[in-house]
């Protein structure tokens, strides 16, 4: 089995959602971003759980993902509270607080 | 055949009566939200008040009982060994039903003050000290992770709660970034820990790594390096710390309270379990990383918070460091170095709750410039004392139990023969003890024109106030007993 | 009745205690009897200890007793208790300290007058007595520590007692800064201690083996940074001139008799572990400070400004004698200084009471007829600093001189040094006696002076006769006469004996006092005289005056003054600004780092992965 192939995969696809964290303003796309690096774990897990011949790696995939849901949900209500209040999702606005 | 495997699934025993302590708060919290939807009129804050507390108190006796089983027959672990009941876990458990407690108290007051939701909040608050707890006795990392998930997922809608504070908003929507950011990180490392070792058991993880030696050891290390990161961001440690100052500022001040103590606390103990219980035959690449991060973290927070002109921030920063004085004990490696940090940590709750007891009654509309604190000693004496001895306890002046701590710590870096690091932490306690001056001779020094109205202080605060003050100086004198209870708590990680 | 110690520092406690919850209530002049009955309570008690101490056999440790309290902080191998040490040092460092605390005490029932703070005050005294008693008794460093840090904060909280003077505030604040300096030398003396030596407990550390050279050394340096700190020497000095912001019974009993002594005492206590190359060090220092401070004092216009100085000098003479390993002569001047100058920090304070709060000394002369008692104590204060023979001053300074001549290294260099500190010594102090009590009233018509009350009046007089006779507890003149000395022997691990002829000791104190007069004789040539109101009918003696005057002025006022001025420069420039740029350093490296805190949370996202990206280099790298 190619496991590195996977492994690059998922660290390619990690990368990019850090990129994407980094770079973005939109603050539903960098929820997306952040939704991007969950999924490059979810590979890595399957992969390895292929690789040691056991199924745990995809049932943490499984709990993953439902964590992720509920992280997803309560990221998007406060870019929508935010929105309501200042009728912009823009991350580089929300600068109240520094130094 | 299929049929035949599920008919033979036996589920691993679970051990009920150790997981009690959080069930009764999942139930406190079940029940708010039950009785604040069927009779939302009967929900006042005072209800849901004494419900948090009750199901702390007798979350409280129930770790009590499972402390001395512990102590009597020996640490053990539970629902195939994922969860530990060991001394680590419910010395952790202790503390964080004593902060819920306290912060219970504490924000009676504040949210009918601030016109916050008070069944919402204690909802969330319950269902956030579970996560805290799970994440503090969790002896497998998928379990830790889901455990700190809930800390986290809870605090982020309580920190959002403040109607009228734009900036309560904002801290909300960073804290959440980064934090998924972060967990993201935490995650991946999970993951390759598992490809690793085979396995996300930490007890597992241990064993295997304590037998075999890599041949090639990049995965392992990659693994730790992100591990470390998840949990620094967690614990605040620079440069992972960024977040801290914006989200403690704008956060209600008794979520900021939670934050720093509980979300800090649960982060340590992560950290232990793992680095210096899992990974313990692989000190020798960690160490080093922690020292440097444990350096950094002094100087950042020490160097930062003398800038700062708002007691939310300074106060911040001031956390940041004490993160900094508990990596010095982790970095030790050793059961000296662990007991110090639980001490640590144990008494930091409690110096750190206060504070914000005293900062959260402070403000109108949670604002704390410096210049609102003028005349305090003056208006509330008795509060300001209180508020005084804990910023020098947070200072580490003798007869409080802040000097104590941070007395272990060293001492710990200095049985370890970190010369550096030690006077390092001598230098920081120097240049923050300033910061805390700051505050009380601004508490002290009258200002004419500036009189502040310093809104009434709900008796419940003053409990609070209280009892943490009366606590920091008990430990700082007669430490001995919490000394012997952070000893006791150190074995961890035992297969059972 | 030695078990009686426990008392000692409980009954300021207790005092403390009462005026904490009591103390609205008691007010004006209750409060300041009740803190003058505890501190007196706590005197007798130092008297019957010491009365059950002596009973005990001087021989062998018979009088060293520890009493263990409780285990305070177990941290490993380390074991610290919290107990007391009753030996004769501790109870000869209580005796002055209760008593002249109990006087000062008393005296401020006066001074503190219509104070709005008035019982908050002797809430402060009585808790600043309490501290420095467990410095003294500490059976360890750390319980020492403890006091070390409760009479700090006493010192900054007392300095800005008026912190409505932006002066007085500022003062506290250089206090704490330059106090914290020391207090890392202490904490880290105290670590390095535990390392080499395996405990921190006086008595064991007394029966360790010694140290390596280059610890040894680095250990006692470290303790002197402590000491240094807390007791005013170069280049920590600074803060203490600027704490006489604080009331006058502060300035006399915390940053004159006896707080700042306690630098001293910790040396003294730590005897045996002092290097010989560290003790060189610590003469050097101390001889410089004693200079240096003592040019500084010329230079004064501010009455306790003066003394302030003078008490920097003072203790850089104890430092000079405990570098020397005169440590009875150190214990002694600390004794006697104790004396002298809370009885001339009590006595000005009297004038500046008397005289409204006027502290110029141009403003004032002649005040001897307005202010008999005053007057006439602060005289005898003035002859026993200035050490005339036979008032107190003189045994002690004389037996220090003689201890700096005997050093082995460089010995008759920091006796002159010490000699000409006494050459001024005299001169500032008679030229501060000849401006406040002599020549011509300078004050302005609306002020009136007055003597002041009766409980101002009785310390004075009781300091007065010891500062006059205090010397008899260590009279070099019959052997069995050296009662101080005798009494301490037990404490040291190598006895200092003087090994100069009955000649060579009498030559040189015929040589100090003969400085002393020089120094008298040169103020009251050129102060004295010169401020005689001309009289026409006495052409030659004007000129005579006139001679004087313009020989002072080419001394003094020519280079000399330029000299003095450079000093002040260097104080200021120098020394306080490398405390400042400390401060600024720090601010600066915070105003570096400060733009990463931009508010963005996508750059705090890149500090975490930055951060990340760091670690996994440096794990991956370690392997390579």
């Amino acid at each position: 089995m190619l496991l590195n192939q996977f492994l690059i995969l998922g660290a390619v696809l990690f990368a990019t959602g850090v990129y994407g964290v980094l770079a973005r303003r939109n603050g539903v796309m960098v929820l997306m971003s952040i939704e991007l690096m969950l999924n490059a774990v979810n590979i890595n897990l399957v992969a390895f759980g292929m690789q040691h011949g056991v199924v745990s790696g995809q049932v943490f995939a499984l709990f993953v993902i439902a964590v992720a849901a509920a992280e997803v949900g309560v990221g998007l209500a406060i870019v929508l509270l935010l929105y309501r209040n200042r009728t912009s999702i823009d991350v580089e606005d929300f600068d109240l607080m520094r130094g | 055949m299929a049929t035949q495997s599920v008919l033979a699934f036996v589920g691993p025993s679970v051990n009920w009566w150790a997981l009690l302590p959080q069930m009764i708060l999942l139930g406190a919290a079940l029940l708010i939200m039950l009785v604040s939807a069927l009779a939302p009129k009967q929900t006042s804050t005072p209800f849901v008040t004494v419900t948090t507390m009750c199901a702390a108190i007798t979350s409280y006796i129930v770790a009590t009982g499972l402390w001395n089983d512990v102590q009597r027959d020996g640490p053990s672990s539970s629902i195939a060994s994922a969860f530990g009941i060991d001394g680590f876990s419910i010395f952790f458990t202790m503390l964080i039903l004593v902060a819920l407690a306290a912060t219970a108290l504490l924000s009676h007051g504040y949210l009918d003050k601030e016109g916050i939701d008070a069944p919402e909040f204690h909802a969330l608050l319950l269902c956030s000290a579970a996560g805290a707890i799970v994440m503090a006795s969790a002896n497998d990392l998928v379990v830790m992770f889901i455990g700190l998930e809930a800390l986290s997922i809870g605090l982020y809608v309580m920190i959002a709660m403040h109607d009228r504070r734009q900036e309560a908003r904002e801290s909300a929507i960073k804290y959440f970034v980064l934090g998924a950011f972060s967990s993201a990180f935490l995650l991946y490392g999970i993951a390759l820990t598992y490809g690793a070792t085979g396995s996300t058991n930490l007890i597992h993880i241990r064993d295997y790594l304590g037998a075999v030696v890599f041949r090639d050891q990049h995965l392992l290390m990659a693994a730790m390096a992100l591990l470390l990161v998840g949990l620094s961001f967690k614990v605040a440690a620079a440069p992972f710390h960024f977040w801290a100052p914006d989200v403690y500022q704008g956060a209600p001040s008794p979520v900021t309270g939670w934050m720093a103590s509980v979300a800090k606390a649960a982060g340590f103990a992560a950290l232990l379990r793992i680095f210096f219980a899992a990974f313990a035959s692989h000190r020798i690449d960690w160490t080093p990383i922690v020292s440097v991060l444990a350096a950094v973290t002094l100087v950042v927070g020490a160097v930062m918070a003398i800038l700062q002109n708002d007691v939310k921030r300074m106060l911040a920063f001031s956390s940041v460091s004490h993160a900094g004085y508990v990596l010095i004990a982790v970095q030790a490696a050793t059961d000296q170095g662990t007991a110090a940090a639980l001490f640590y940590l144990f008494t930091y709750t409690f110096m750190v709750l206060g504070t914000f007891a005293v900062v959260g009654a402070m403000g109108r509309d949670d604002d704390h410039p410096l210049a609102n604190y003028a005349g305090l000693g003056r208006s509330r004496p008795v509060l300001a004392i209180g508020f005084t001895i804990l910023l020098l306890a947070q200072a580490g002046i003798p007869t409080t139990s802040g000097f104590v701590a941070k007395f272990q710590v060293i001492a710990a870096a200095v049985n370890n023969k970190n010369y550096v690091l030690a006077g390092l932490a001598m230098i920081t306690a120097v240049v923050g003890a300033f910061m805390y001056l700051r505050i009380v001779m601004a508490m002290y020094v009258d200002n004419e024109e500036q009189k502040s109205s310093v809104p009434s202080w709900h008796w419940s605060t003053k409990v609070v106030v209280i009892a943490m003050v009366g606590f920091t100086l008990l430990a700082g004198l007669v430490p001995q007993f919490l000394i012997e209870f952070a000893e006791d708590a150190v074995p961890i990680l035992i297969r059972g | 009745m030695v078990e009686l110690v426990w008392l000692i520092p409980m009954l300021p406690l207790l005092g403390f205690l009462i005026l904490l919850i009591t103390g609205h209530l008691l007010g004006e002049p209750r409060a300041g009897w009740v803190a003058t009955a505890f501190a007196g309570a706590s005197f007798i008690a130092t008297l019957i200890v010491l009365v059950g101490l002596l009973g005990k056999d001087s021989h062998a440790g018979g009088r060293s007793y520890e009493f263990v309290l409780f285990e305070w902080l177990p941290a490993g191998s380390l074991k610290v208790e919290a107990g007391f040490l009753l030996d004769p040092l501790s109870i000869t460092m209580a005796l002055f300290v209760t008593g002249v605390g109990a006087l000062i005490h008393l005296y401020s029932i006066g001074y503190m007058h219509g104070d709005e703070k008035y019982s908050k005050f002797f809430l402060y005294l009585n808790l600043f007595l309490f501290s420095m008693l467990m410095l003294v008794f500490g059976n360890n460093l750390v319980v020492t520590f403890l006091g070390w840090e409760g009479v700090g904060a006493c010192s900054y909280f007392l300095i800005s007692f008026w912190h409505r003077r932006e002066s007085a505030a500022t003062a506290g604040k250089k206090a704490f800064v330059t106090n914290r300096v020391g207090d890392w030398g202490f904490m880290i003396a105290t670590f390095a201690i535990w390392s080499a030596l395996g405990t921190v407990t006086y008595t064991e550390i007394a029966n360790s083996p010694a140290m390596s050279a280059a610890t040894g050394t680095a250990v006692s340096l470290l303790l002197f940074v402590a000491a240094a700190g807390k007791s005013a020497q170069l280049p920590l000095y600074v803060w203490l001139p600027d704490a006489m912001e604080g009331p006058t019974p502060v300035s006399a009993m915390v940053h004159a008799a006896t707080m700042v002594t306690s630098g001293v005492y910790l040396l003294v206590r730590m005897n045996n572990v002092l290097t010989d190359d560290a003790l060189l060090v610590i003469a050097v220092i101390g001889a410089t400070t004693a200079l240096f401070a003592a040019l500084c004092a010329v230079a004064q216009h501010d009455i306790k400004r003066v003394l302030a100085y003078s008490t920097v000098s003072q203790l850089g003479y104890m430092f000079l004698a405990i570098g020397s390993g005169a440590y009875v002569a150190a214990i002694f001047h600390v004794i006697t200084h104790a004396f002298f100058k809370a009885l001339l920090f009590l006595g000005s304070g009297s004038v500046i009471h008397g005289m409204h709060d006027e502290q110029d000394m141009r403003k004032m002369g002649a005040l001897r007829i307005a202010m008999p008692i005053t007057g006439a104590t602060f005289i005898i204060g003035w002859l026993a600093i200035a050490g005339v023979p036979p008032f107190a001053g003189f045994w002690s300074k004389d037996e220090i001189l003689l201890a700096a001549w005997e050093q082995k290294n460089i010995g008759p260099l920091l006796w002159v040094v010490g000699l000409v500190t006494a050459l001024l010594t005299a001169y500032y102090m008679s030229r501060q006696v000849i401006l406040v009590f002599f020549g011509d009233q300078r004050w302005d018509d609306d002020v009136h002076p007055h003597e002041s009350s009766w409980t101002m009046t009785t310390p004075l007089c009781v300091l007065a006769v010891a500062a006059a006779a205090g010397g008899a507890i260590n009279l070099p003149l019959v052997k069995d006469w050296l009662v101080l000395e005798h009494f301490l022997e037990p404490i040291f691990h190598h006895p200092h004996h003087f090994s100069s002829g009955t000649a060579t000791k009498i030559a040189l104190a015929v040589i100090s006092v003969a400085a002393g007069l020089i120094g008298i004789s040169i103020a009251v040539l050129s102060w004295m005289k010169r401020r005689i109101p001309t009289d026409r009918l006495e052409p030659e003696f004007l000129e005579n005056a006139m001679y004087v005057d313009s020989s002072y002025a080419r001394v003094v006022g020519g280079p000399g003054t330029t000299g003095f001025q450079k000093t002040a420069d260097f104080d200021r420039r120098i020394v306080d600004g490398g405390v400042n740029g400390l401060a600024r350093a720090v601010m600066k490296l915070g105003q570096l780092i400060q733009p990463t805190q931009s508010g963005y949370m996508r750059n705090y996202a890149v500090g975490v992965a930055l951060g990340a990206l760091a670690i996994l280099v440096v794990l991956a790298w370690g392997l390579l």
